[in-house]
């Protein structure tokens, strides 16, 4: 069997499954019952001087019958009183010694976050998490997100952490800025052991349009909230990648953001990530969801020879390069398989208004539609929409002997430099007359 | 169902907690959980999942009255959207981990203990897997030519092809080596005792018997037949097997249902489903009734048989019509009549196996003649015996016997090891 057991940054746990910092982890009470389900670690919700919530916190995207694909929120750091959750990771950790308590801070001044710092450490922490993510109402108060997008405050910050810290010190970053290495790098300057991504995205996840409100609806007035679900965990992936691959930050990653199954966990895990943190799926399903990520990911481990989490992470990352390094004479085409098709013309139609008019509806009357080879760009779009699995495939054309990407086009000299240049990729690309488009004639 | 199908489905399901078709489930399968795992791409992963609570996990995704099971208590009938088919997504999962021959299963280390299962069923099948997990050596004595029982020779041939329930024992005795004696049938007391002394723990999973009889003239004419016996003839023969043209079923139960629909399948111009009460008060479920329906089998409601009328052959049945007189049957006197038919199939239960059951001393049965054992355990009043199945509970579902097989095979561990 795979170990699945993770030293995370000098942190300890059984699996690299755990929750994030946020209502699943608001008390003793849910962090016990998680680990009893088999969860292998928790971030404990943001410790701080305790703040009062509004009613009416969440607010979601559903598409079609899908619900929470993305999921806001409005609510702040812990409400509850220091001592009562210091007591609770007390006993946590009495019970569960072997798994990773990690616990969230955010206050303001160098004497706060000593005293914190000393306060969380003394119950049990096994780790900090510093919260410099959180995009809403915090961040009015000059914390949470409004840290995390100044990387020299955020440095500071660390430091002060660690000049009494004990134990691991990870740093939560946000999305809401333009280069997630910055604060990354701050982190790594300021003494972080590790960084945690992503927070939330400021969002407005709907608006009542009958009351002109926004969702969530508080009393006639809302507010932009904090978005997370299956819909930001391409965000939160690309984001973890550029930090991976950053030699500045070269920082232990735990990866946050839409994780839901194993699967999730085995892409977060190749582009980086050491361990991986979980909210929204628990918040919608509850913790029993483990039960399906530990096998999943187990017997994925097994079928691709891993021994540990630590050799898979970061493995897609060599092939993770900059477009310029992408191979240029690598050149597919769409081949409909005809026997599979159930004659939707998603394909015709998203390649004929959408993309580059290679496909022509059937003329011998059936309604399998027909790829024009020499117009195909092989963009994957017709496979895209296809809803019949592997009906559509990508077809290599190139004899794969030739590989020269856009940089090495540039440092030849062999790039289009003008407006009407010769070397335009579409110089030769056919398309239709633009009078032909209307059905009546003008 | 196919992979596009499975995966439509499975995206549907709620993931409910403490889900209401997890509890309908006799074997507890964690379904959301399997269906999650379908859903993202870990189907042996979802067989695993079904196998672990349900050794028939194949042939109960197929034969499982789920329409009353798990489907009945899923949440979405509760909105009136469909249900989602957990038994064809079941079904869908085990046979991949079938087709590919994934091993689940590995026996447990030896502890030195000789169990014998009698009756290579749902029942018997189910406990000997269970009992090599544990380490036992099982031997199976099973006294007809193939194994898996009811599934077999029980249910009717649309609900799963002898093939597949073939295919899930094969899969199962791959990884659990247990060994199967057919044409074995164990009945007299020379074979218990013989049975006793080298074992140390035998199992009774030995069913039903056969039709039972009504007790009124000419149930001795030709084409008057069981209705077990009819099901198990067609599993066999498939579409060499014979019907009337006009044939009458008599019976309210599943598997008069069965009789009936596969009689109109093979041919009768006219099957007729008589019934001693109302169409209300039939045993039968209302799908599988639905299903007869279906396929053009008509009603004929508070009739009783009196006698089966023919020259050699069957040629109709007299009944007397009834009514029910505070939830008692009675006869209306002088409603006498004749339907004519050419094959009357009794539907009317089977028999239980008193006489086999008597030659185990100290063995008891219950006034229905069924097997009296520990509902925890299945341990019956002589303790080296334990039952389970049809034998025990009377006659009800394949899973019914799986689930109760799994923890009476844990009864006997417990009783053995400790």
């Amino acid at each position: 069997m795979p170990d699945l057991s993770v030293n995370f940054a000098g942190i300890k746990a059984p699996n690299p499954f755990w929750l994030a910092s946020a209502p699943p982890t608001n008390s003793g009470y849910q962090i016990m019952k998680a680990f009893d389900a088999g969860w292998g670690g928790a971030v404990w919700k943001t410790l701080g001087i305790p703040v009062v919530n509004v009613s009416s916190r969440y607010g979601s995207v559903n598409y079609r019958d899908s619900r929470m694909m993305g999921f806001s929120n409005i609510e702040l750091i812990t409400d509850r009183p220091l001592k009562d959750n210091l007591k609770e990771i007390e006993e946590v950790k009495k019970y569960f010694p072997d798994h990773a308590v990690i616990v969230s801070l955010m206050v303001e001044s160098r004497k706060e976050w000593h005293q914190i710092v000393k306060d969380a450490e003394n119950a049990g922490a096994d780790g900090l998490e510093l919260n410099f993510g959180c995009p809403h109402g915090m961040c009015e108060r000059g914390m949470g997100s409004a840290v995390g997008q100044e990387p020299e405050v955020l440095k500071t910050i660390v430091e002060w952490v660690k000049e009494v810290a004990k134990t691991p010190v990870i740093v939560k970053l946000t999305p809401n800025i333009s280069d997630i290495t910055e604060p990354g790098q701050a982190a790594k300057q300021g003494g972080g052991d590790a960084i945690s991504l992503i927070n939330t995205i400021q969002s407005i996840v709907g608006v009542d349009i009958d009351n002109f409100v926004p969702y969530p609806y508080v009393d006639g007035k809302s507010t932009n909230g904090g978005y997370c679900g299956p819909a930001v965990k391409p965000i939160a992936m690309n984001m973890i990648k550029n930090c991976a691959q950053d030699p500045a930050i070269g920082l232990p990653i735990s990866g946050i953001g839409g994780i839901e199954n194993w699967r999730d966990a085995v892409e977060f895990m190749l582009l980086g990530a050491g361990t991986v943190q979980v909210c929204t799926a628990v918040m919608h399903y509850g913790f029993g969801i483990i039960r399906e990520i530990i096998p999943g990911f187990e017997s994925y481990m097994k079928e691709k020879g891993f021994n540990t989490v630590a050799e898979m992470t970061g493995k897609a990352l060599p092939n993770t390069t900059t477009w310029e390094n992408l191979n240029l004479d690598y050149k597919i085409i769409a081949e409909i398989h005809k026997e599979k098709c159930i004659g939707c013309q998603l394909c015709y139609i998203a390649c004929e208004d959408g993309a580059h008019q290679a496909i022509r509806l059937s003329e011998n009357g059936t309604r399998v539609p027909q790829i024009i080879e020499e117009n195909c760009v092989g963009c994957n779009l017709c496979s895209l929409v296809c809803p019949v699995e592997g009906c559509i495939e990508m077809i290599r054309k190139d004899d794969g002997k030739k590989y020269e990407t856009w940089k090495d086009r540039t440092d030849s000299g062999n790039i289009p430099t003008t407006f009407n240049d010769k070397l335009a990729g579409g110089l030769h690309h056919w398309v239709p007359e633009p009078l032909s488009a209307l059905k009546n004639k003008r | 169902m196919n992979d596009t199908q499975a995966y439509y489905e499975s995206s549907r399901c709620l993931f409910c907690y403490d889900a209401p078709c997890v509890n309908a489930c006799p074997t507890g399968i964690d379904i959301p959980l399997f269906i999650r795992q379908i859903n993202s791409g870990n189907t042996i992963g979802a067989a695993r999942t079904i196998y672990n609570s349900n050794y028939f996990g194949n042939a109960c995704g197929k034969v499982c009255p789920t329409d009353v099971l798990c489907e009945g208590a899923c949440v979405y009938n509760l909105q009136e959207v469909k249900p989602i088919e957990i038994g064809r997504l079941q079904s869908y999962a085990a046979s991949k981990a079938m087709d590919e021959n994934v091993t689940l299963f590995e026996t447990g280390k030896s502890n030195g203990k000789f169990a014998v299962v009698i009756g290579a069923g749902p029942a018997g099948i189910s406990c000997a897997c269970e009992l090599r997990l544990n380490g036992f050596e099982v031997d199976i004595y099973e006294a007809k030519e193939k194994p898996s029982g009811l599934t077999l020779y029980g249910v009717a041939p649309y609900k799963i092809t002898n093939d597949d329930a073939l295919k899930e024992i094969v899969y199962l005795q791959d990884q659990f080596e247990f060994i199967i004696n057919f044409n074995s049938p164990v009945t007299e007391k020379k074979d218990f005792e013989e049975l006793e002394k080298k074992y140390d723990v035998i199992f009774l999973g030995i069913g039903l018997g056969e039709t039972s009889q009504l007790r009124i003239r000419g149930e001795e004419l030709e084409n008057c037949l069981g209705a077990a016996e009819f099901i198990a003839e067609l599993r066999i023969e498939k579409h060499n097997v014979k019907v009337g043209k006009k044939v009458i079923v008599l019976g309210g139960g599943n598997t008069a249902m069965d009789a009936a629909s596969e009689s109109s399948r093979m041919g009768a111009e006219k099957v007729i489903l008589a019934y001693r009460r109302s169409a209300t008060e039939m045993g039968a479920y209302g799908f599988e009734f639905d299903l007869a329906k279906g396929v053009g089998v008509e009603g004929m409601f508070n009739v009783s048989p009196m006698e089966i009328i023919g020259n050699g052959k069957v040629s109709g049945v007299k009944f007397i019509r009834t009514k029910t007189v505070n939830g008692k049957v009675e006869n209306i006197e002088g409603s006498e009549f004749i339907e004519e038919c050419d094959m009357v199939i009794k539907a009317t239960g089977q028999m239980k196996q008193r006489d086999i059951l008597s030659n185990i001393p100290g063995l008891k049965l219950d006034e229905k003649g069924r097997v009296i054992a520990n509902p925890e355990t299945f341990q019956t009043d002589n303790p080296k015996y334990f039952a389970a199945g049809d034998v025990y509970n009377g006659g009800v579902e394949v899973v019914n016997a799986v689930a109760e097989a799994k923890k009476a095979a844990k009864g006997i561990v417990d009783w053995l090891i400790g």
